[in-house]
C-alpha cells in the first residue's frame, strides 16, 4: 500500500481537484484506491462521485462532568489543566468546564483525589465510509459546525483506511498548521499543488519547510499555468524539487469543477498525465514502502 | 469641571470564506486600499500574505508562545512505561526498547509529566510563532505568523486583534479589516467572535457553495451581519444565481457578484491591490460600491 497525500499551503489551489481526478484515473485503470477526504472543515471531494453512503461513525471526546457533592474545591484540577478550561472560585464555591477550550487529554481526572470528576462524550463530527460499487472507496472526515479543531476527526478518518487498498490518495486541509500534518505524516509521499503567483509560491514555501523538517518526500503540480508569473520555477530549480506536472488554466476545467464534474472525464490527455505522475510516484516510493 | 471625553470606537470587519483561494486576501487588500486610512490585521496565521503586497514596516515584533510540547530526558527515564497509558492522544509508544514521544502527535496537555515516577519528561514552550506590527501604504497593518506546524492558531488571531484594535485607537484609525483564514474551526471562531461585519467571500462551484452554507451556520451562531460576495461569478453564472437565491433566502444583507478579472492576479503580481492598479476597471468600481454598502447599512 502507498499513501500519497494532496496538499496545498494556500487555499484553492487545486488539491481537491487534483486528488478527485487522480482517484479517477486510478479506478479507471482498475486499481484498488481510497479516497481520504481530510479536509474536514470543508469537506467536498465526495461530491465528484456517485456514491452510496455506507457507514457513518461518531467521533467523540470525553470532557469532564463535575460532581459538585463531592468536590472541595481545592483547585487541583484547574492546576492540571494545560488548556485553561476550567475556571474555579473556591470562596464563592463556583467551578465550571469551558468545553470549548477542553481537549479531552483526561489530566484533571487524574489530579481530582475526591473522585467528584466523570467524563462525557461530546460529538466532534463524523466519519463516513461511501462506496460505489458496495467495496468502501471513500472516507471523508467533516466536523461538526462551531468545533474548534478538525484534528481528532482527521486522525479518526485516516484509521478507517481498509487495508485491502493499494492506493490511498489523501486530500490534505489547507494550511500548514496541526490539521496539514496530520494529514501528510502518515503519506508516502505529498503532491504539493500551488499556483504561479506570489501568494501561491509564499505558502508553497512554507509548506516545503515543513515537508523538509519532518523528512518527507514531495514533488509539486503548478495549476492554472499561464496566469502570473514564472518565480514559482526559479524557486523550484533552486531548491532542486521536483516539478511533477503543469496544469493551463482553461476556463473549460474551471466550469467543469463548478459543476462538480471529474475533468478527466472529458480531458483525456489532463487523464493521463495525472496517471503518470501517480504511476512514477508508484514505482519510486510504492516499492520502498513495501520492503520496509 | 467635568471633562467631556469622546469614545473612539472602531468598526470591525471580518472577511471570510469556508472555501479557500475564493479571493479574500485580494477583495481585503483592495478595501485597504480604497479611501481613509485603515488599520488591516491578517488574522490567516497559518499562511499569511498581504505583507507580501504591502510591505510594511516591522516596527513591533513579540512571540507568540503556542503551547508546549513534552520532551524526555534520556538520562533520567527508565522505559518504566507509566506514561504510555495515560496519553491520550497516541504520542507515547516503545520503539527500540525506548520510550518516544512523538512531537507531531503530542498535544502538550502536560499528563505524562506529571505522572512521571522519574521526572524525567520536561515540557518545552512553542516560541517560534510571532507577531509584527507596522505601517503600510494606507495605514496600519498587523499580522501574524504562526511557525509551520503549530497550533492553538485561535489565540494567535486573538492577539493579533487585540494589537489592531490599540493601534486603532491610538492613532484614531476608525476602520479594521480582518483578513481571515479559511475553513470553519477555531481560527475562523476567533476572527469573527464580536466583529462588527463579517463579509464572506464565496465562488459559484458545487464545493464554493456548500462551503458557504457551512459558514453562514458558523456566523449565525455569532449573531453578526453578513455580506456575502461571489467572486468570479461569471465562470458559471447558473451556480451564481443559485447562491444568489440562496443568500436572499437566508436574510443575508447583501450578495453581490464580483466579475473574474485576470488583472486581480496581475495586480498580485506587481505587489498592488486592484484599486490601486486601476481605480477605473468594472471589478474596481464594483468593490467600491460593496465596500461602501459594508461600511455604512446598520443593521
Amino acid at each position: 500500500m502507498i499513501k500519497i497525500a494532496v496538499a496545498s499551503g494556500k487555499g484553492g489551489t487545486g488539491k481537491t481537484f487534483v486528488a478527485t481526478n487522480i482517484f479517477y484515473a486510478l479506478m479507471r485503470k482498475n486499481f484498488r484506491a481510497m479516497l481520504v477526504d481530510c479536509d474536514a472543515e470543508a469537506p467536498n471531494s465526495i461530491a465528484f462521485f456517485q456514491t452510496k453512503l455506507i457507514k457513518v461513525s461518531e467521533v467523540t471526546q470525553l470532557v469532564p462532568v463535575i460532581n459538585i457533592d463531592s468536590c472541595i474545591y481545592c483547585g487541583k484540577c484547574r492546576e492540571y489543566c494545560n488548556y485553561n478550561a476550567i475556571f474555579i472560585l473556591p470562596p464563592m464555591k463556583i467551578i465550571q468546564v469551558i468545553e470549548d477550550l477542553c481537549h479531552g487529554c483526561g489530566a484533571c481526572s487524574v489530579a481530582c483525589k475526591y473522585d467528584a470528576i466523570t467524563e462525557k462524550p461530546v460529538s466532534l463530527g463524523k466519519v463516513n465510509l461511501y462506496s460505489n460499487n458496495g467495496e468502501p472507496l471513500f472516507i471523508e472526515a467533516r466536523m461538526n459546525i462551531g468545533v474548534m479543531s478538525p484534528v481528532p476527526i482527521i486522525k479518526e478518518a485516516i484509521k478507517n483506511i481498509n487495508n485491502q487498498a493499494e492506493i490511498i490518495i489523501l486530500d490534505s486541509p489547507p494550511g500548514t498548521s496541526c490539521p496539514f500534518i496530520q494529514t501528510v505524516e502518515p503519506a508516502d509521499y505529498i503532491i504539493l499543488v500551488t499556483e504561479p503567483t506570489p501568494f501561491g509560491l509564499s505558502d508553497l514555501k512554507q509548506s516545503v519547510e515543513i515537508l523538509k523538517t519532518i523528512n518527507k518526500s514531495f514533488g509539486v503540480i503548478i495549476n492554472r499555468v499561464g496566469i502570473g508569473n514564472m518565480e514559482v520555477y526559479d524557486y523550484l530549480t533552486q531548491e532542486n524539487i521536483p516539478l511533477l506536472l503543469e496544469i493551463p488554466f482553461k476556463k473549460e476545467i474551471a466550469e467543469l469543477y463548478s459543476v462538480g464534474k471529474i475533468a478527466s472525464e472529458k480531458d483525456f490527455i489532463l487523464e493521463k498525465q495525472l496517471f503518470d505522475t501517480v504511476e512514477n510516484i508508484i514505482l519510486q516510493y510504492g516499492s520502498s514502502y513495501n520492503k520496509r | 469641571m467635568i471633562q467631556l471625553k469622546i469614545l473612539f470606537y472602531s468598526m470591525e470587519v471580518a472577511i471570510i470564506s469556508g472555501k479557500g483561494g475564493t479571493g479574500k486576501s485580494s477583495i481585503s487588500a483592495a478595501f485597504a486600499t480604497l479611501n481613509d486610512e485603515v488599520v488591516l490585521a491578517d488574522c490567516d496565521v497559518d499562511a499569511a500574505n498581504l505583507y507580501l503586497l504591502f510591505n510594511p514596516s516591522n516596527e513591533e515584533e513579540r512571540i507568540f508562545v503556542t503551547g508546549e510540547k513534552a520532551f524526555i530526558d534520556y538520562n533520567l527515564c527508565t522505559n518504566c512505561g507509566v506514561c504510555i497509558n495515560y496519553c491520550r492522544f497516541d504520542a507515547i509508544s516503545f520503539k527500540n526498547r525506548r520510550i518516544l514521544i512523538s512531537e507531531i502527535a503530542c498535544d502538550g496537555c502536560k499528563l505524562c509529566s506529571r505522572v512521571c515516577p522519574e521526572n524525567a519528561i520536561n515540557m518545552i514552550p512553542n516560541d517560534k510563532s510571532r507577531v509584527y506590527a507596522g505601517s503600510f501604504r494606507n495605514g496600519k497593518m498587523v499580522y501574524g505568523r504562526l511557525a509551520p506546524g503549530e497550533e492553538n492558531s485561535g489565540k494567535l488571531v486573538n492577539i493579533v486583534r487585540e494589537k489592531a484594535k490599540q493601534i486603532a485607537k491610538t492613532n484614531g484609525l476608525e476602520t479594521i479589516i480582518l483578513d481571515g483564514p479559511p475553513g470553519i474551526g477555531c481560527p475562523v471562531i476567533s476572527t469573527i467572535t464580536g466583529v462588527d461585519k463579517v463579509v464572506i467571500v464565496t465562488e459559484p462551484t458545487i464545493s464554493g457553495f456548500h462551503d458557504l452554507e457551512r459558514i453562514v451556520e458558523l456566523v449565525k451562531k455569532f449573531n453578526l451581519q453578513i455580506f456575502v460576495i461571489i467572486n468570479k461569478y461569471d465562470l458559471n453564472l447558473s451556480v451564481a444565481s443559485q447562491i444568489k437565491t440562496w443568500c436572499l433566502r437566508k436574510d443575508i444583507s447583501l450578495a453581490e457578484y464580483l466579475p473574474f478579472d485576470e488583472n486581480v492576479i496581475n495586480a498580485m503580481v506587481q505587489k498592488k491591490s486592484i484599486i490601486e492598479l486601476n481605480p477605473e476597471l468594472e471589478i474596481s468600481l464594483k468593490l467600491n460600491m460593496i465596500w461602501y454598502i459594508i461600511k455604512n447599512q446598520k443593521k
